[in-house]
């Protein structure tokens, strides 16, 4: 420990960016002993997926038809990315409920009289969502493995690649939990935003390339599919993954998935943090 | 020079409401202003204009010597808040919820423990410390709370109805705990309805109703205001209270009142305790036989009315003191086993 910061008086720091880090963390390391003491959340958090894994994998694949196949083997390996990116977007409820519990019980109001970084109990929270999505996204890709996914099936990859699909839905997933954090500074009850925070979620990850090959769709609704943010990050997954059903289209989303995912996370990190913490500065319980 | 808590002017409105419509605050520091008024008033925005959670639309409010419009971050450092809106969190411990607070008023993660250890022992938390503080009753969690907005030992405190909800042992308890605290020299501003509560904590009163200190001082001041001493009769038959009433007409110095349903007679008197054995003789002499008779001073209650023109809390306050009667004849009862 350097002789400046043990001269800082009472055992307090003063830098600005240090402490909104460790504030941040501080609150971080609150939500997630939280998750330990609810561990049903977690478990329920997990499930959702795994039902979708199996119920996706056996009710539709046969009957749909990826690029010229309805072969199930085929669907099985197209829906993975699908499924995987849609349980990332789906933290967003978690972390809007979990604002909108603090605020009605009233935790916000001592935040918000504390010499702490503004934005810090968003960061810290949505910092611990990314954990638990990291935990859901884990189980989930182990189920899939079990029920027969393969990555490199369509063409070949390496576990780089495969790393940096998993890295780019974690991305996706952090940046919709901003989104969760705006609307659950929003609404009055955690119950409002667990719902707030979840049903415009059905027609994102619905009306895209997830489920099915968006190219069947008509085309008002294809360009909605290719440009949507969430499209982006499936087409990427499936890229990198070697899965098949990749979309071949014009858009230029689709042509870079990659680089499309990456800015629309980063793009909805600036817009919503930006929301939400100007929310939260003003926020009344 | 201003207090340890200053505010000139405050206003804030709520869309058509005008929650504060200036407000003076002056609390001269090591010294405790009790903020009374009934549910509405405008007490909670005043706290949460003064500890920066709300801006007010104008006005100037300076605590603890800095001005909470232009530094408010540093005024956070010099303030603890704790009551209605201040909250810990039930899924961590006391020991967790009280590190917490420590490490986010910027405190070494060693210091925060420290001080929570010290404070759970001070607050008679230390056995409970280590469980989620879902398991507390409602006053531990009071005093978890409270001991919260003491992590950094601050100069100013601000509570808002602290003892609202309390059983009366709790809020016997919390009042000791809140006495000591002000005698080690901390600045309080308390929010209540409860006038008891004013009259006991308070060294000074200032009484809110819609948005506006509508008067200050302390109790005896207060109480001076609505004039003196009144006889109350409570007569056992309900037949009796006109001619009682005609008695007490002849010993008043105002007008009596008379609640039917509770069979009681209020006037205003002078004379004190010789008067009273007069009043005593005469509605014997009449053959009114009498349930209870006193000579009363009057209360923050009536004081409220006085200044209002309306009960405090009529609906609420009943049921308030329900409550505490309930709740004493339980405690006797235990204690009798």
């Amino acid at each position: 420990m350097s002789a400046a910061t043990e001269a800082t008086p009472a055992g307090t720091s003063t830098n600005p960016v240090g402490a909104s880090i460790r504030d941040s963390l501080v609150i971080a390391r609150r939500n997630l002993i939280r998750m330990t003491r609810i561990p049903e959340m977690v478990l329920f958090g997990v499930i959702q997926p795994v039902m979708f894994v199996v119920l996706f994998t056996y009710v539709f694949g046969g009957s749909l038809q990826i690029g010229n196949t309805t072969d199930a083997g085929v669907y099985k390996d197209f829906l993975m990315a699908g499924i995987f990116a849609q349980t990332v977007t789906f933290a967003t409820a978690g972390s809007a409920a979990g604002i909108a519990d603090d605020m009605q019980k009233g935790l916000v109001d001592r935040f918000r009289s504390l010499p702490m970084a503004r934005g810090a109990v968003l960061t810290g929270r949505t910092v611990a969502d990314l954990v638990q999505t990291a935990i859901t996204l884990l189980v989930l890709a182990i189920v899939a493995l079990i029920v027969g996914w393969r990555t490199g099936s369509a063409e070949p990859t390496n576990a780089g690649q495969i790393l940096g699909g998993f890295g780019l839905l974690l991305l996706l997933g952090y940046a919709f939990t901003w989104i969760g954090a705006l609307i659950g500074l929003s609404v009055r009850t955690p119950e409002a935003a667990t719902s707030g925070g979840i049903i415009w979620l059905f027609p994102v990850t619905f009306v895209s390339n997830a489920f099915v090959d968006s190219s069947q769709m008509t085309p008002w609704l294809r360009h909605i599919a290719e440009w949507n943010p969430f499209s982006a990050t499936v087409q990427a997954c499936r890229e990198l993954f070697g899965n098949p059903g990749v979309v071949q289209s014009d858009a230029w989303p689709m042509q870079h998935p990659v680089w499309a995912s990456v800015m629309w996370s980063v793009l909805i990190i600036v817009v919503f943090r930006t929301l939400a913490v100007r929310k939260f500065r003003s926020a009344a319980s | 020079m201003p207090g340890a808590i200053y505010a000139e002017g405050l206003v804030k409105t709520f869309g058509d409401v005008r929650a504060l419509d200036g407000v003076d605050l002056d609390v001269p520091e090591g010294t405790v202003l009790g903020l009374l008024g009934p549910n509405g008033a405008g007490k909670t925005t005043a706290v949460r204009c003064l500890t920066t959670l709300l801006r007010p639309d104008s006005g100037k409010a300076v605590v603890a010597g800095i001005d909470v419009l232009k530094q408010p971050n540093d005024v956070r450092r010099s303030i603890g808040l704790s009551g209605q809106f201040a909250a810990v969190d039930e899924y961590l411990t006391g020991r967790e919820n009280l590190q917490m607070v420590g490490q986010l008023y910027q405190m070494r993660s060693k210091a925060a423990k420290a001080r929570a250890v010290e404070l759970l022992e001070q607050f008679h938390l230390t056995d409970a410390a280590d469980r989620p503080t879902k398991t507390y009753s409602g006053g531990m969690r009071r005093r978890l709370d409270l001991a919260a907005a003491l992590v950094v030992s601050p100069p100013v405190m601000f509570m808002d109805e602290p003892t609202t909800g309390l059983d009366p042992r709790n809020r016997q308890e919390l009042w000791e705990v809140i006495k000591q605290l002000v005698s080690g020299g901390t600045t309080l501003l308390l929010t209540t309805q409860y006038l008891e509560e004013a009259d006991h904590l308070a060294h000074d009163i200032a009484v809110v109703d819609h948005g506006r200190v509508i008067a200050r001082g302390t109790s005896d001041q207060l109480k001076a205001r609505t004039g003196g001493e009144r006889v109350e009769v409570v007569v056992h038959e309900r037949d009796h209270m006109g001619t009682a009433a005609e008695v007490l007409a002849g010993f008043g110095k105002g007008s009596t009142t008379v609640e039917e349903h509770t069979r009681k007679l209020t006037v205003p008197v002078t004379g004190g305790a010789k008067l009273l054995a007069e009043v005593i003789r005469e509605l014997d002499v009449r053959g009114i036989e009498i349930d209870d008779i006193g000579l009363r001073r009057p209360t923050l209650d009536d004081v409220f009315l006085s200044l209002t023109g309306h009960v405090a809390e009529t609906a609420t306050e009943g049921d308030e003191q329900d409550q505490t009667a309930d709740a004493g004849r339980t405690d006797k009862k235990e204690a009798a086993k």
